[in-house]
């Protein structure tokens, strides 16, 4: 089995577990999902992590920098943000 | 990869599946997003740990002001803002995952794999698609730009034209020496093709692009994910792939559209006004605050339905101050929210939430409307096409879309400026019904000039 058809099946997999969470999540909860989910698509900060610091030419680096400050502020920005609505969900009625 | 590098990636997958699980319960979503926080983190410090990195002070440089950036802007957006601000995150994330494709084909000097190329061509397309929708979607919804739907003459064959470009771009990938040459133009195309998709989509059918777009940035990461061969990648994208696609269906059924009629426009346009006469024609009955409070005193459930404009008269502290009011009088109030009542999947709620108004009293469209029947006032604040019965008419233009059946309750308060329509641009028969009394004013005036009445009456 090639690595392509691994990577497949993990995508496959993923997917298939992903309706089954997502399903479950409430409607009140969509907005902070979105946002939750968004900063996990920020996990492309990995492959940023590679381009910049791997020690390539220097047009790869400068992508992967790029790439790395697009995908720091998605990462930092999606989890704070969501952690911020989430927080006004449970906060006890005064 | 190593092994110890490939078991990191997959805890931080495990990490983020129950970070996703946690969200399915209120109480349990705060520390669902930390476990998705600690998952990213793990990723990031396997992959510093992983490949001896040359370039410490990019790799640094880049995230500190990236987290900087991001934490500045999480901090300071408005809850009424979120739509937009999610909508920008999507458009880095998706960018960054096509600038990380466009490096790895650069970088890659031998003969690569068609896989590899072609997971280079679909993450840059997508990727590029996601930056410019999201940024139109962004400028709309933050009012940059008119959120009236714009057309260009022969759009749908522009756009498949753009489409078919973009795609034979990619597919040329395999056979060049240097696919990476192409990504330019490859670039340009997907930019077009994300303008060309929003521009003709009104601000009313925002929460599904926002949706969409969602969908593409996980998509390009995980296109990404294919040319590294990087589980971590691979998994968070589809994740979160499925996630943008479940809320693009919830958001299009709730609406009675299919996701290509959403796409390919035509809906929030304004239709001929001619019937507005018909409909309206010296039935509508307008009131006043003392007589809402007068109304509002004599009841036992209160229903209220709240849509866009409520956000945008800032009028939810104002109404928390009203509902405050008549809960400590002893009456009941519920709130009914339709899926599309805010301008993202569940921003309602947010919106809700940040006044202290708790969960337990919002009530999903189906539930509402079961229990509408034994509502006293039900009030209607800055919501038309959610509410307006034309929905059951197979004719009109919003037919089938479900709404909120207020008519159901015994006496319907409509707060509003005028009678003016909806995004749909169709009247509301809702306005002219016996059981209807029109308020006409601004939301937020008109909320506390209903409480002033209630505490002096």
């Amino acid at each position: 089995m090639s690595i392509w058809m691994a990577l497949l099946t993990i995508f496959v997999l993923a997917t298939l577990l992903g309706f089954l969470v997502i399903a479950k999540v409430p409607p009140n909860l969509h907005t902070p999902l979105m946002s939750g989910s968004n900063a996990i698509s920020g996990i492309t900060i990995v492959g940023a992590l590679l381009a910049a610091g791997g020690g390539r030419d220097w047009f790869s680096q400068a992508l992967g920098i790029l790439a790395l400050i697009m995908a720091t502020v998605n990462v930092a920005g999606g989890f704070l943000v969501t952690h911020r609505m989430l927080r006004l969900f449970r906060k006890p009625r005064s | 990869m190593q092994d110890w590098v490939a078991l990191g990636y997959l805890l931080g997958g495990v990490l983020f599946v129950c970070g996703l699980m946690g969200l399915s319960q209120p109480r349990r979503a705060v520390a669902g997003n930390g476990l998705g926080a600690l998952g990213m983190l793990l990723c990031v410090v396997v992959t510093l740990l992983d490949r001896g990195m040359v370039h410490w002070w990019g790799v640094l440089g880049g995230l500190l002001v990236g987290s900087a950036a991001g934490a500045i802007l999480a901090q300071r957006v408005a809850m009424t803002a979120m739509p937009q601000m999610v909508g920008l995150f999507n458009g880095l994330g998706g960018t960054a995952s096509a600038l990380v494709a466009w490096a790895e084909l650069h970088q890659a000097m031998a003969p690569t794999p068609l896989a590899f190329r072609l997971a280079g061509g679909l993450s840059v397309l997508i990727g590029a698609v996601t930056l410019s929708g999201s940024l139109v979607a962004a400028a709309k919804l933050h009012g940059l730009v008119g959120e009236r739907p714009w057309h260009l003459p022969q759009e749908q064959l522009l756009k498949a034209l753009t489409l078919v470009a973009a795609l034979a771009l990619v597919g040329a990938f395999p056979f060049l020496a240097d696919p990476a040459m192409l990504v330019p133009p490859l670039m340009v195309m997907a930019l077009l093709l994300g303008v060309q998709i929003t521009v003709a989509i009104g601000g009313a059918d925002m929460p599904v692009v926002i949706a969409l777009m969602n969908a593409y940035s996980g998509l390009a990461g995980a296109a990404a994910g294919f040319m590294l061969a990087n589980s971590a990648l691979v998994i968070a994208g589809a994740l979160v792939g499925t996630s943008g696609l479940i809320l693009t269906q919830i958001m299009c059924r709730a609406m009675n559209r299919s996701m290509g009629n959403v796409l390919l426009g035509g809906f929030g346009e304004p239709q001929a006004q001619a019937d507005a006469d018909a409909v309206y024609g010296g039935r509508v009955k307008a009131t006043s605050a003392a007589e809402i409070a007068l109304l509002l005193d004599g009841a036992q459930q209160v229903m209220v339905v709240p849509g866009y404009g409520l956000a945008v008269a800032q009028a939810q502290y104002a109404l928390r101050d009203l509902v405050h009011f008549l809960e400590g009088r002893g009456v009941q109030v519920s709130f009914a929210i339709h899926p599309v009542a805010g301008r993202m999947p569940g921003h309602m709620n947010v919106l809700l939430a940040e006044v202290d108004i708790p969960y337990e009293q919002l009530l999903e469209l189906g539930q509402a409307n079961a229990q509408l029947s034994l509502v006293d006032v039900a009030i209607v604040i800055g919501a038309n096409d959610v509410v307006n019965p034309s929905a059951n008419d197979p004719s009109s233009p919003i037919a089938g879309m479900a709404i909120v059946e207020v008519s159901q309750a015994q006496l319907v308060v409509v707060i509003k400026r005028s009678l003016s329509p909806g995004f749909a641009g169709i009247p509301n028969p809702l306005f002219a019904m016996d059981n209807t009394l029109m308020f006409f004013a601004d939301a937020k005036e008109g909320l506390g000039a209903i409480l002033a009445a209630l505490k002096t009456g």
